[in-house]
């Protein structure tokens, strides 16, 4: 008997939707793209390497370059996450490796070592909208927004692309009143995502200039943020990516971080 | 005369290096590219030159609080299961007149099984979760470089040491063996003055203070061993060291020179986020036990150290952090019957209190920073201010001051007062 309600009311409830559904192209689920989004991006094999190439440059033309290797492995697609950056230049960070325990239901954990004077820093995480190693890309776009922090809204579905706006839950806490992220329906990857200020004006963009397939995994393998304000851009370059390469998760700890023979050996790990 | 002479021999030592990095540079082809694609080695390096002043007028001491020209090189090579790193500075000092060479390190690291980490040879370690303050890290430092306004790596000595690390599952056990005690670098009244009990008044130059280093190669070792395990965010440690104390807090009442008592310290830490910050804490007890209960007049008696913590960020870049420090005499009554009439007794209880900003402009290419000591019980303290500007990747001036201050001359940082000073640098990374 119970059963035949619920069967009715769920009818009843086809029926009342489907007209509004037919107003649209098509249905989307923008929560599902987002979650598609979300794991195409950063959630990518079951861990990955990677080495990138930063190049800084300010309003004046002025360059400054980062080199550093990336290590991540995922606890769980969409779930908690492991990155490891070991830093190879300027020579003034030379050796220097910033850890990453990624959490989606608290803070992060952050460490950083110094070798110079064999010490292992912890870093606050609160504020996850700085510069990340003093380039235009932040720790969030480093290492993934929590998907909880913004609503969303589908603006456009055209042939190729979503258009997806996020609002902020809590504005106080970032700089952007809003920004739309441009997601590929070949692959789910977002390719572009422009930042608007308080006062609804552009004034950053995070792009993904140069797709390609590594092991079948549409892979972003060059990326440009820039700040439309201080006219300064940053241009990262990713080399050598490599995915499941077997990392165990003991890496992500303070012996790898200390240890530069250990360091090194990951760096150089590859997929056998 | 003779100064200026040092300095002219620094330029001259520093600037051909300069010059010769800057044009290999020139031909796209570095001599560390070189060196790696040639011979498998890394290298790296930097030359800097620093100048300070003192801002206090010390009758006992130079105006020139700093000047040297550095020329640091590291060389790492791997091969197949083990590493060999070396770094290495020279340093043209005109304000002791000499030119020093310090390994900062020179080590063979390998892996003899999956469980166990080892680093043998010359090296710099560092535990516990202080912040510029010290209860479970007895490796030797030098204070005096700190004072002076030299990089930070300086405040930290290389040992000659064996260090192991055995990770059994969750729990983790480091042992660093130094086979003869080396000791930290004090304030001796060389190059910057203190207050000499004995004197009763800041003496420098004119009163030199003589040790008697403990220096018998496996009967004076020192042996620091920690156990560490994370539970979650939370990351705790057990701490014992075996040796001496780092600063020579005794007195041969024979030979009149300053000795290194013997000390055992027993410690814990912990370190967390918490409040969307990092909290830590750290205990220790400094077991003096060559004192006697306390009653012995020319050695420091055993203490207990305390330490409580807590850094985040307080706005976009600028970062906070605040310690609270105590040192508390163990069996006081005992040592205020030692304390010779006319000398001025320790109190039972030190509290000291610190604080950290650091704030990053400019696309962080500078930072400005103050770290700053305050004791209310002793009325005293130490402010370091600072700034860092990165012009490029490879060129950096800094610059700040050391500023001393104390109601008593005779308290931990009253004693330093006429050594307040400023200090610049630029350096060329490579």
């Amino acid at each position: 008997m119970k059963k035949t309600i619920v069967t009715a009311c769920s009818l009843f409830a086809l029926l009342v939707s489907a007209p509004l559904a037919a107003t649209a192209a098509e249905e989307v689920d923008v929560e599902e793209v987002v979650n598609k989004a979300n794991l195409a991006a950063y959630y990518a094999g079951d861990d990955g390497k990677a080495e990138i190439n930063m190049t800084i440059t300010d309003s004046q033309g002025r360059e400054r370059t980062r080199e550093f290797i990336i290590l991540r492995k995922d606890k769980e697609d969409g779930g908690q996450q492991f990155f490891y950056v070991y830093f190879k230049k300027p020579s003034d960070v030379s050796k220097m490796v910033f850890m990453v325990h990624k959490n989606v239901d608290k803070d992060d954990n952050r460490w950083m070592y110094l070798p110079a004077l064999d010490l292992v820093k912890r870093i606050a995480a609160s504020d996850k909208r700085t510069s990340f190693v003093g380039s235009n890309f932040m720790y969030e776009d480093v290492s993934g927004r929590n998907l909880s922090e913004d609503t969303r809204e589908l603006v456009e579905s055209n042939d190729t692309h979503y258009v997806i706006k996020n609002t902020p839950k809590k504005p106080e806490d970032v700089e952007f009143s809003s920004y739309t992220v441009q997601i590929d329906k070949k692959n789910f990857l977002p390719v572009k995502a422009v930042y608007l200020d308080k006062n609804g004006k552009e004034y950053r963009t995070v792009e993904a200039t140069k797709v390609e397939d590594i092991d079948g995994i549409p892979t972003v393998v060059e990326s440009k943020v820039t700040d439309l304000e201080a006219k300064s851009s940053t241009v990262s370059k990713f080399s050598n990516v490599e995915y499941n390469i077997g990392l165990k998760e003991n890496v992500f700890t303070e012996r790898y971080m200390t240890n530069d023979r250990k360091a090194r050996d990951l760096a150089n790990k590859t997929k056998k | 005369m003779r100064k200026t002479a040092y300095i002219a021999v620094a330029l001259i030592f520093v600037l051909p290096i300069s010059l010769s990095v800057v044009r290999a540079e020139d031909d796209n082809i570095s001599l560390s590219e070189r060196l790696h694609d040639d011979y498998g080695v890394e290298a790296l390096g930097f030359a800097e030159t620093r100048w300070g002043t003192r801002m206090v007028d010390d009758e006992n001491e130079d105006t020139l609080s700093l000047g040297e020209a550095r020329f640091q090189v590291q060389l790492d090579r791997d091969f197949d299961s083990f590493q060999i790193q070396f770094k290495g500075d020279l340093l043209a000092d005109a304000v002791t007149e000499e030119l020093e060479a310090d390994i900062r390190n020179l080590s063979l690291s390998f892996s003899p099984s999956d469980m166990v980490d080892i680093k043998l040879g010359r090296m710099v370690s560092t535990w516990g979760t202080g912040d510029l303050v010290f209860i479970n890290d007895m490796f030797p430092k030098d204070w005096q470089s700190f004072f002076i306004g030299r990089d930070d790596e300086y405040l930290k000595q290389a040992s000659n040491s064996i260090r192991t690390g055995l990770f059994l599952g969750d729990y983790t056990i480091n042992l660093v063996y130094t086979p003869r005690f080396q000791g930290s670098e004090f304030v001796s009244g060389e190059r910057l003055s203190y207050f000499n009990p004995g004197a009763g008044q800041i003496v420098g130059q004119n009163m030199i203070m003589a040790d008697d280093a403990p220096d018998a190669y496996f009967e004076d070792d020192e042996t620091s061993v920690r156990l560490s395990k994370r539970f979650g965010g939370v990351e705790t440690a057990l701490y014992g060291y075996m040796g001496f104390w780092q600063e020579p807090e005794g007195m041969d009442a024979t030979t009149g020179k300053a000795i290194y008592p013997r000390l055992n310290v027993w410690g814990a830490s912990a370190r967390s986020p918490m409040l969307g910050g990092i909290g830590n804490i750290e205990v220790g007890y400094y077991d003096s036990f060559d004192d006697e209960d306390g009653l012995n007049p020319y050695i420091r008696p055993s203490e207990y150290r305390f330490l409580v913590g807590f850094e985040r960020e307080l706005a976009h870049e600028l970062t906070g952090g605040f310690q609270y420090y105590l040192e508390m005499i163990d069996e006081y009554e005992n040592y205020e019957q030692t304390v010779a009439p006319g000398m001025e007794a320790r109190d039972e209880y030190r509290q000291m209190l610190t604080m950290r900003l650091t704030k990053l402009m400019m696309q962080q290419t500078l930072t400005l920073s103050l770290f700053a000591y305050y004791s209310p019980t002793d009325n005293d303290g130490y402010v370091r201010p600072k700034f860092q500007y990165k012009l490029s990747d490879n060129l950096l001036v800094d610059g700040g001051f050391n500023l001393f201050f104390g109601e008593n001359e005779h308290t931990f940082w009253g004693r330093f007062q006429d050594n307040t000073n400023a200090f610049v640098g630029v350096r060329y990374s490579f």
